[in-house]
């Protein structure tokens, strides 16, 4: 693992290295799981994410981040990339990429929105929709290493429809010991699902959260309004606010 | 070359800094909760390299002369915003007469965010603490009760929530310098990460 990796200062210049795109999975309507061959990636931490830069045939370049969604995998990488209409590099990735076709990447990037296996305070996971992503790296790095961290994951998603990484939570939470996993619906809920959608909210948090005296590391990601609530939702539970740890993600294309 | 690729966005616009695109959004980055700080026990401190305290409340800071720029700003997420208005003091009114041989700035944040610049640019007219923007009071998710405004570096150097300067004589990595982000953040230079 290199200082990159492990969130310390790296002297070297973090460089540009040409990826290949070696399989695509389809997760929902608008989202897809992109596996990535890098050679000489210096691997990762769940949490971090990369740059991905396009470039024009006359040269034109556009760059966007993407979390990482899974641990370390040699010389590959996945991400989940949600498409954004009208934007410049997603439509991109998720319609227009071919197999074998290189794009390029640069990091990992970020030493803070990250989770170590050798932590052993209980880990809260707060997601709203593709927010999941850098929080589903951690649940399968906890498993990964054989972690047996206590582990829950509360889901907000719109519809049953919008969850990402669908099937692969169901075993998860049947198979990893202590990982639970919650669903929120906003607009549309499943056949037998008590309650009406709704927004996240604090009897969510208090009811399938830790307890604060606990003193687990919350990672909240999600849309800023999201995010805004569920911390301010966490600090008003007690939860210290250095253990709250937020990550926003914007439509930025 | 990525096959296929033309390219949504472009723009020849001389004032976007290299691998930025315009937004007219506002986008809310922060890692962490948000703080909200009570006027009533806000205050303003700005510590030398010797220790000296300067310390301002709300109410000074108020009554200090106030100036309302209007500026570009880029964020290291690669959103820029065009013309943004503010209001607050000009940070040459805060440094005026203090007595420092430092050279370095870490700016300091309630809530526990840090982060570092040079002293230099935060004179000559670069840098306010801010408080009013668009006309409002700065609302908290963007910084407020009041943040740094230091436009011509990337905006994480524009500490939101802040509580104070301490000026040093070395410069000391904040808290995105600590995880691999650049100590001086020139977004022409494009110096987003550590060796940028």
């Amino acid at each position: 693992m290199t200082a990159a990796a492990t969130g310390g200062r790296v002297a070297a210049p973090l460089g540009w290295r040409v990826a290949r795109l070696v399989q695509r999975r389809v997760e929902t309507p608008t989202a897809q799981t992109l596996v990535l061959s890098v050679p000489d990636w210096p691997g990762h931490l769940p949490g971090q994410h990369v740059d991905v830069r396009l470039t024009a045939p006359d040269g034109y370049q556009a760059a966007r981040s993407y979390s990482l969604a899974g641990p370390v995998d040699g010389d590959r990488i996945e991400l989940t990339v949600q498409r954004v209409p009208d934007g410049e590099v997603s439509p991109y990735l998720t319609d227009v990429w071919a197999e074998g076709d290189p794009v390029e990447v640069r990091g990992p990037v970020g030493g803070w929105f990250v989770w170590r296996p050798a932590q052993t305070a209980p880990v809260l996971l707060v997601a709203g929709g593709s927010g999941v992503v850098p929080l589903m790296a951690m649940v399968r790095a906890r498993r990964a290493a054989g972690s047996r961290t206590p582990f829950r994951l509360i889901y907000s998603v719109r519809t049953p429809a919008d969850v990402i990484y669908a099937d692969e939570l169901r075993v998860r939470a049947r198979d990893d010991l202590g990982l639970d996993v919650t669903y929120l619906y906003t607009r549309e809920a499943p056949d037998g699902w008590r309650g009406e959608p709704h927004r996240v909210g604090l009897a969510d948090v208090n009811t399938h959260g830790w307890p604060a005296e606990l003193e687990p590391l919350c990672y909240v990601c999600g849309p800023t309004g999201f995010v805004e609530t569920v911390a301010d939702l966490l600090v008003g539970l007690g939860h210290q606010t250095r253990r709250v740890r937020t990550e926003r993600f914007g439509p930025t294309g | 070359m990525s096959p296929g690729f033309q390219g949504r966005r472009r723009t020849t616009d001389p004032a976007l800094p290299p691998g930025q695109y315009l937004t007219e959004d506002f986008p809310v980055l922060s890692a962490g909760p948000t703080p909200r700080v009570p006027l009533d026990r806000w205050e303003f401190v700005l510590a030398t390299e010797t220790g000296d305290e300067l310390r301002w409340s709300w109410a000074e800071l108020m009554a200090l002369p106030q100036e309302t720029p209007t500026v570009d700003i880029h964020c290291v997420t690669r959103w820029s915003k065009f013309g943004t208005s503010w209001q607050g003091v000009s940070l040459d009114v805060l440094l005026d007469g203090v007595d420092t041989a430092a050279d370095y700035a870490q700016a300091h944040s309630y809530g526990g965010y840090t982060t570092n610049l040079p002293l230099d640019d935060l004179r000559d007219g670069q840098a306010w603490v801010v408080h009013g923007y668009d006309g409002e009071p700065l609302p908290a998710e963007h910084g407020g009760p009041a943040r740094l405004l230091v436009p011509h570096l990337y905006f994480w150097k524009s500490a939101k929530w802040v509580r104070g300067l301490r000026l040093t004589v070395e410069d000391e990595p904040g808290f995105w310098e600590t995880a691999g982000y650049h100590d001086y953040g020139d977004p022409w230079r494009e110096q987003r990460y550590q060796g940028d």
